[in-house]
């Protein structure tokens, strides 16, 4: 099922919320640590007396998504569908920490209510008092696709609604030294403009929070839609990658030749970047190649970024000079093919089309 | 009575994280719940443990916890009561 | 469109660790509701729980695996659920590789996170790192799929007390609509520390067993486990047993309150009323329900008036089976449906325990005792979640 895309907003490392300089003026990551969020006044779109329980990310996701309500001709979506790979963190630290400081006597519980999942995706509802199918993905790399895959599902079951759909994930102090000790990350100093130079182990964190409204239906004027989603949790080896993406690509009828710009999850994880380079050493070879976790970071729900960076592309006509493939692009950047995976697994392929 | 209240407002504005709103402009003889500050049943929890903690007072039954409740004079009145204040 | 038909369940809970046991102990009222012994809490002697009596070693001696594969007790409880589903389907090898796995779940490996951070708080270099590396929601479903060898399509659903419920709804949508032709779907949770003292701290936890439905209840028994139903579209199930079908669901948003239900139960009398005309059927045609019943104030009163409204004058049989297996929270959807498989097979109505009062504002009583003989052919099970996510399944035989 195709899903046009009526809205979106972005909360991201980068100044992507509203008109605010994306792509002229880009945010290089330099130094240890990871990517942060740039945060709006909340207050724009949350009311304060409901703002005063809300984690940041909780305030991160509802923002996004009201701002993308706003930006859509849609006054009230009939599904709201968001995905996230680790959910409240900051509540959930906070609510543990308690338990064993008070030991376990007196808590408060505000954050342990605000530490599930689902508390971006009720509080979505709860604004905008709607009652439609609500649901919340935490599946790693398929998160944000989980979450896609159901509201594609939605539209295939009725083409007249009209779904939000959002990917946000955080990363916390807590949640950086933990995944550190567990070698996700370079430990060494990363200059973002590099960061698929170095080849070393580890990628750089990041964290975002991003949502589209999707339609049935193109909007006259300007309109880009999600013309094919594939998933596939495992892959065996390089060969089976290329094969697998040549076979969905004829199977839905699509000439590789005809694609105008490929957008690879390049993470700078020498350990699992080498599926991107055979790509585009193989069937994408004559393709100008970009990469988007220079941007965002490595985080769960990076696809969405990715999805979001694509429509700008394809919306804008403007790709970043930055290109990891320098072939040359055409006159106009009509389509957009994104690959992505988390660690070698969670792979995930979509195309994105101008109409 | 009035240090009691000007701290007991302090106190809850801290403990439910009324950022947008000062002592001063909370009546103390206004309603919590439902009209006046609004507030809903996680703040009536959360209050209840800021009794406990602050003042070492339990509530006995979920209408005792009502009356308490119902205003900043009401609690400051309880916890005069109980001598703890 | 194929219908979604049934063809395995798997399920372990405080009443049993296979469904043949879990029957026996709803037949016999036998509860699984008693006193903590497996957590370390202040709150052993006070709070009871529907705690599963075996411990991570014996659990994983039960699914089967080696104890260096080091999982968190809610990837073996979601394991050993799974295996015994695609074991009563008769299904191995490439038949299962295909099948897509859609879990629920509300805190994941949290078991195994809590006992890291109680050394990591004292000392931020200490704790065993691998305890956190199952912590996320989406592990022990990738557990499952690693041990039965599945490489399709998995996910993890997180919507608080209705995710197993809404995984099951998925799963039967994708066959629907044929972009799958099987899947596991269903739900895990373990008892943890971290929700012992989050409800706890929203006052809803029953000191005593919990009493749904009853004018003094007075809040919940938490509980733990798994189940999962193996669901596969009529296009292939040829001449297999079909133990029951997937016949309607909803998913709708209270959108009142982030905690509480609505009084009038709107969300719930969304959810029944779409699970109805999905499965095509008149209120008139459910049987009994297996209601969400957790026992507290506000969710029986809000269900209980949604039913009423829903159903009118005809309200069917109903009992929450949460006073035998406590709280299961994101496993309670699968479980339950589990349940309402095991009474369509035996015809029979498991009774709701711990009732002796009807609740003042309501015009009906859960079924109290075990009926034999119902003539069941529709059952409407309801899971209610925090965030107002609430769900409804039907599922029927023929």
């Amino acid at each position: 099922m195709t899903a046009y895309i009526r809205g979106v907003a972005i909360l991201s490392p980068q100044k992507t919320f509203g008109d605010q300089g994306f792509p002229d003026d880009i945010v290089v990551h330099s130094g240890h640590g990871f990517m942060k969020c740039i945060e709006p006044a909340y207050r724009d779109f949350i009311d304060p007396m409901a703002a005063r329980r809300m984690s940041r990310i909780v305030k991160m996701g509802v923002s996004s998504a009201l701002k993308c309500l706003r930006d859509s001709d849609v006054p009230m979506p009939d599904a709201i569908i968001t995905g996230t790979g680790l959910g409240c963190l900051d509540d959930t630290e906070k609510f543990l920490a308690s338990i064993f400081s008070n030991k376990e006597k007196l808590l408060n519980p505000t954050p342990f209510i605000q530490s599930t999942h689902n508390t971006v995706a009720g509080a979505i509802a709860l604004a905008i008092k709607c009652h439609g199918y609500n649901a919340t993905y935490t599946q790693r790399g398929f998160s944000f696709e989980s979450a896609l895959e159901d509201a594609l599902l939605q539209l295939d079951e009725n083409q007249s609604k009209n779904i939000l759909v959002g990917g946000f994930d955080e990363i916390t102090e807590t949640s950086y030294s933990l995944t550190s000790r567990l070698g996700l990350w370079k430990n060494h100093m990363v200059d973002g403009t590099k960061l698929y130079e170095y080849n070393t182990r580890g990628s750089l964190p990041g964290e975002g929070a991003a949502f589209f409204m999707l339609g049935g239906s193109a909007i006259p004027g300007n309109s880009v839609r999600i013309r094919m989603l594939k998933l596939f949790y495992e892959a065996d080896g390089i060969d089976d990658i290329n094969e697998r993406i040549n076979r969905y690509l004829t199977e839905d009828g699509i000439d590789p030749g005809s694609i105008d710009l490929i957008m690879l999850g390049f993470s700078g994880d020498n350990r699992t970047d080498h599926y991107y380079y055979h790509l585009m050493s193989g069937i994408f070879n004559d393709k100008p190649v970009t990469g988007f976790k220079h941007l965002c970071g490595e985080y769960d729900t990076s696809a969405s970024f990715a999805l979001w960076y694509a429509w700008h592309i394809i919306r804008n006509q403007k790709v970043m000079v930055q290109l990891l493939k320098e072939n040359p692009l055409g006159e106009k950047i009509n389509s957009v093919l994104i690959y992505n995976h988390l660690r070698g697994k969670y792979h995930s392929l979509y195309l994105l089309e101008r109409c | 009575m009035e240090q009691l209240i000007a701290k007991l407002k302090a106190e809850i504005i801290d403990a439910l994280n009324l950022t947008e709103i000062t002592p001063e402009s909370i009546n103390e003889n206004e309603p919590l719940f439902v009209e006046g500050l609004g507030l809903d049943s996680i703040d009536a929890l959360e209050l209840i443990v800021l009794l406990e903690k602050k003042y070492g007072l339990k509530l006995g039954t979920a209408e005792e916890g009502k009356k308490v409740l119902r205003s900043v004079k009401s609690m400051a009145e309880f916890i005069r009561a109980n001598n703890k204040g | 469109m194929p219908k979604v038909f049934v063809t395995g369940i798997g399920i372990i809970s405080a009443i049993g660790s296979d469904a043949e046991s879990v029957r026996n102990s709803l037949r016999n009222k036998h509860s699984g509701i008693g006193k903590i012994s497996l957590i370390d809490t202040i709150y052993k002697d006070e709070i009871p729980a529907g705690e599963i009596k075996a411990t991570n070693d014996q659990l994983y001696e039960l699914a089967g695996i080696n104890r260096k594969s080091f999982l968190t007790r809610t990837a073996l409880l979601a394991i050993i659920a799974a295996k015994q589903a695609v074991v009563h389907a008769g299904l191995s090898g490439k038949s299962l590789a295909d099948a897509a796995v859609i879990s629920g779940t509300t805190v994941g490996g949290m078991d195994r996170t809590e006992v890291f951070f109680k050394e990591y708080l004292k000392n931020r270099s200490k704790g065993k790192i691998r305890e956190v590396a199952g912590h996320d929601c989406g592990d022990s479903t990738e557990r499952i799929a690693d041990y039965l060898g599945i490489s399709g399509f998995i996910s993890t659903i997180n919507t608080a007390c209705s995710s197993s419920a809404n995984a099951i709804m998925l799963a039967a949508r994708l066959i629907k609509q044929g972009k799958i032709k099987r899947a596991l779907a269903g739900g895990a949770d373990s008892l943890t520390k971290f929700t012992l003292n989050g409800f706890n701290s929203l006052m809803i936890l029953d000191r005593q067993q919990c009493r749904p439905f009853d004018e003094n209840r007075n809040g919940l028994n938490l509980g733990e486990g798994s189940a999962f139903l193996l669901l596969e579209s009529e296009e292939i199930t040829g001449n297999k047993k079909i133990l029951a079908e997937v016949r309607g669901y909803g998913n709708t948003c209270d959108a009142y309150h982030q905690t509480a239900s609505s009084p009038e139960g709107h969300g719930a009398y969304l959810a029944m009323q779409q699970a109805l005309e999905v499965a095509r059927l008149n209120p008139s045609e459910i049987d009994y329900i297996n209601t969400h019943g957790t026992g507290t104030k506000n969710n029986d009163l809000s269900e209980g008036i949604a039913i009423q409204r829903l159903f009118d004058s005809g309200i069917p049989r109903c009992s929450s089976t949460k006073s035998f297996t406590g709280h299961t929270l994101g496993a309670a959807g699968a479980i339950e449906a589990v349940i309402s498989i095991l009474a369509l097979q035996d015809q029979c109505i498991y009774p709701n325990l711990n009732f002796t009062e009807r609740m003042h504002e309501l015009n009906f009583s859960p079924s109290s005792e075990y009926i034999p003989d119902a003539s069941l052919q529709h059952i409407m099970s309801n899971s209610f979640g925090f965030g107002g996510n609430n769900s409804s399944l039907i599922i029927s035989i023929n």
